[in-house]
């Protein structure tokens, strides 16, 4: 029973969530007691591939191309990668990229999927995982029954463990790879921590009141090294970019603290956040739903607040 | 140009989950079926394209997997402005299970795009539109927050990881689509409601399909601590909590 995990490159380089993917990967080829191999499409240097090793990476195939995320065509080389290697799960993020591609790869292998799972399996034998269901509503258990399985991994849910051992690098063979579109533009943010991959997030909501009310919480952010969110409301006002929205509909965050600032918790709203370590809640309406969800609270206006809480973590971070 | 819009049957957001006793299903008494919010903005958008050149969209088409109980959310996405539904009978199974019954119900079928929600809001599994694509053996772009076409060609906007691409291909294509796609979902007008009710529902017989994966069981999400409530004067009290007792600073 040896694991397959696809590893995501952004211009040749992992991030945190890599090394919890391939470290998560491990630790199934441990509990099914088989081997771990990585599959890295694109172009990443050796050195960074290696790094891995520290995660419990043992052979890491590299198919080098400069053919851009195509579905089909990245969904074919995985499932040839888990036909190669003997593969009995294949396992990648449960990010944009994992749910373009998983759906494919499991149809290729005539494979059951369960997405968004939480952690280690519940059970090995049978294949048992665990996933939140009804946007966070409920939590599901799941058994895999066919042969070969496919999983899709909720980031921050398994957590990063090391392991000794060195990763050998082995070239996969990418030539084949075509693409059925055409990359017109590409724009990406620079300079801005990713929601997807932060371990703060300071959100706003209409109890901000105003697009030009977000400097003391863009300032709070700046302290904690977060990134910003907002709520529905916000994002359809144009008070802040649509890719900001946090909940049902836009997206599901799991850091290990969210602030929710002027936010009334709406069941939409907290199934986008309700993977959060720990929420602290500022709302001036004391029955607000939010309180409900957090785990830290606080009654009072948010323009005499914010600032004060600012201050509060700036001397934290100026002694320690 | 022909689009098919996939829909999937699910409970009103705001509905309150109930369980069976032996919590291995989900009651379903009582509760108020929508369309999957995520579908509702693929049809909306693509009953804008149709308005807006009706020379070029001649047809949108909505299908769904499921019993007959599932006619009414189908009747509504009629009443929404789609011209014909599919309705395949085969309710229940997984993800795989269901994409392989739209992919039987529409092989050979003239659907130029089809368009699938990029989650549905009760298994939560992105798994459907893809594996459709796999099976027709169709390109597809996930993630899609805007939509385009221009003859043959079909221009999406694609949300990436911190950022979005412009990209073009062509039908026939799966496009997973996500917010953005379109603002505020169309609403039923009462003329609508009146000519759902006479646009044709066809029925398509289930397919010999296995599903992957089954339910086990369910659990209640574990119950939050009571909210720890702070003086707002004293934030030097909050951050003392976050460092020294939850730890996350």
């Amino acid at each position: 029973m040896s694991v397959l995990v696809y590893i995501e490159n952004w211009n040749g380089k992992f991030k945190k969530s890599t090394c919890e993917l391939v470290s998560y990967g491990k630790r199934l080829a441990n509990g099914l007691g088989g081997s771990l191999t990585l599959l890295s499409i694109g172009r990443v240097a050796e050195d960074e591939l290696k790094n891995l090793g520290a995660y419990g990476a043992g052979k890491i195939l590299s198919a080098e191309t400069d053919a851009p995320l195509d579905d089909k065509a990245y969904a074919s080389l995985i499932a040839s990668a888990a036909q190669n290697s003997g593969a009995t799960l294949v396992v990648m993020a449960h990010n944009v990229t994992g749910k373009a591609l998983a759906p494919r790869v499991a149809v290729r292998l005539n494979a059951g999927l369960v997405s968004a799972v939480n952690g280690l399996p519940v059970s090995y034998q049978p294949f048992v995982v665990s996933k939140k269901a009804f946007s966070g509503k409920s939590l599901m258990q799941a058994e895999i029954t066919s042969d070969i399985k496919v999983i899709t991994l909720s980031q921050n849910t398994a957590g990063i463990e090391t392991f000794a051992g060195n990763a050998a690098v082995e070239t996969m063979d990418a030539s084949a790879v075509t693409s059925g579109i055409n990359v017109l533009s590409t724009e990406v943010q620079t300079g801005k921590i990713l929601l997807s991959e932060a371990d703060v997030v300071v959100s706003g909501g209409r109890g901000m009141r105003s697009a030009d009310n977000w400097k003391p919480l863009e300032e709070l952010a700046g302290v904690l090294g977060a990134a910003t969110a907002c709520s529905r409301p916000v994002s359809d006002e144009g008070w802040r970019p649509h890719h900001e929205h946090v909940g049902q509909t836009g997206k599901v965050v799991a850091p290990n603290l969210y602030f929710a600032l002027g936010i009334s918790g709406a069941i939409q709203h907290l199934a986008g956040i309700s993977s959060s370590k720990v929420i602290v809640a500022v709302n001036k309406d004391p029955e607000a739903p939010i309180f409900s969800a957090a785990d830290y609270g606080i009654v009072g206006d948010l323009q005499t607040v914010l600032p004060k809480m600012t201050e509060a973590f700036r001397k934290l971070k100026a002694s320690s | 140009m022909n689009i098919l819009v996939c829909i999937s049957n699910v409970p009103d957001t705001t509905t309150r989950i109930k369980y069976s006793a032996d919590m291995k299903s989900v009651d379903y008494s009582g509760v108020q079926w929508i369309i999957n919010p995520w579908d509702e903005l693929a049809l909306t958008r693509a009953i804008e394209l149709k308005e807006a050149n009706p020379a070029l969209v001649q047809k949108i088409t909505v299908i769904t997997a499921g019993g007959a109980d599932a006619e009414p959310t189908l009747r509504k996405a009629l009443a929404c402005g789609a011209d014909d539904a599919i309705r395949v009978d085969a309710a229940g199974g997984d993800s795989l299970f269901t994409a392989t019954q739209l992919a039987h119900a529409v092989k050979g079928e003239p659907f130029d795009v089809i368009l699938c929600g990029i989650e549905s809001s009760d298994y939560n599994g992105s798994a459907v539109g893809g594996m459709l694509a796999e099976l027709l053996d169709y390109n597809s772009v996930s993630a899609v927050s805007s939509l385009n076409l221009e003859g043959n060609s079909v221009k999406v906007t694609r949300e990436i990881d911190g950022g979005k691409q412009s990209i073009e291909t062509s039908a026939p294509v799966v496009l997973i689509v996500q917010k953005g796609i379109a603002i505020n979902p169309r609403i039923p007008s009462m003329r609508g409601i009146m000519t759902a009710r006479t646009k044709p529902l066809k029925v398509v017989a289930a397919a010999a399909a296995a599903p992957g994966s089954k339910v086990v069981g369910y659990q209640a999400p574990p119950q939050k601590s009571a909210c720890k409530m702070i003086d707002p004067e004293n934030m030097d009290e909050l951050v003392h909590l976050l460092h020294t007792e939850a730890r996350v600073i």
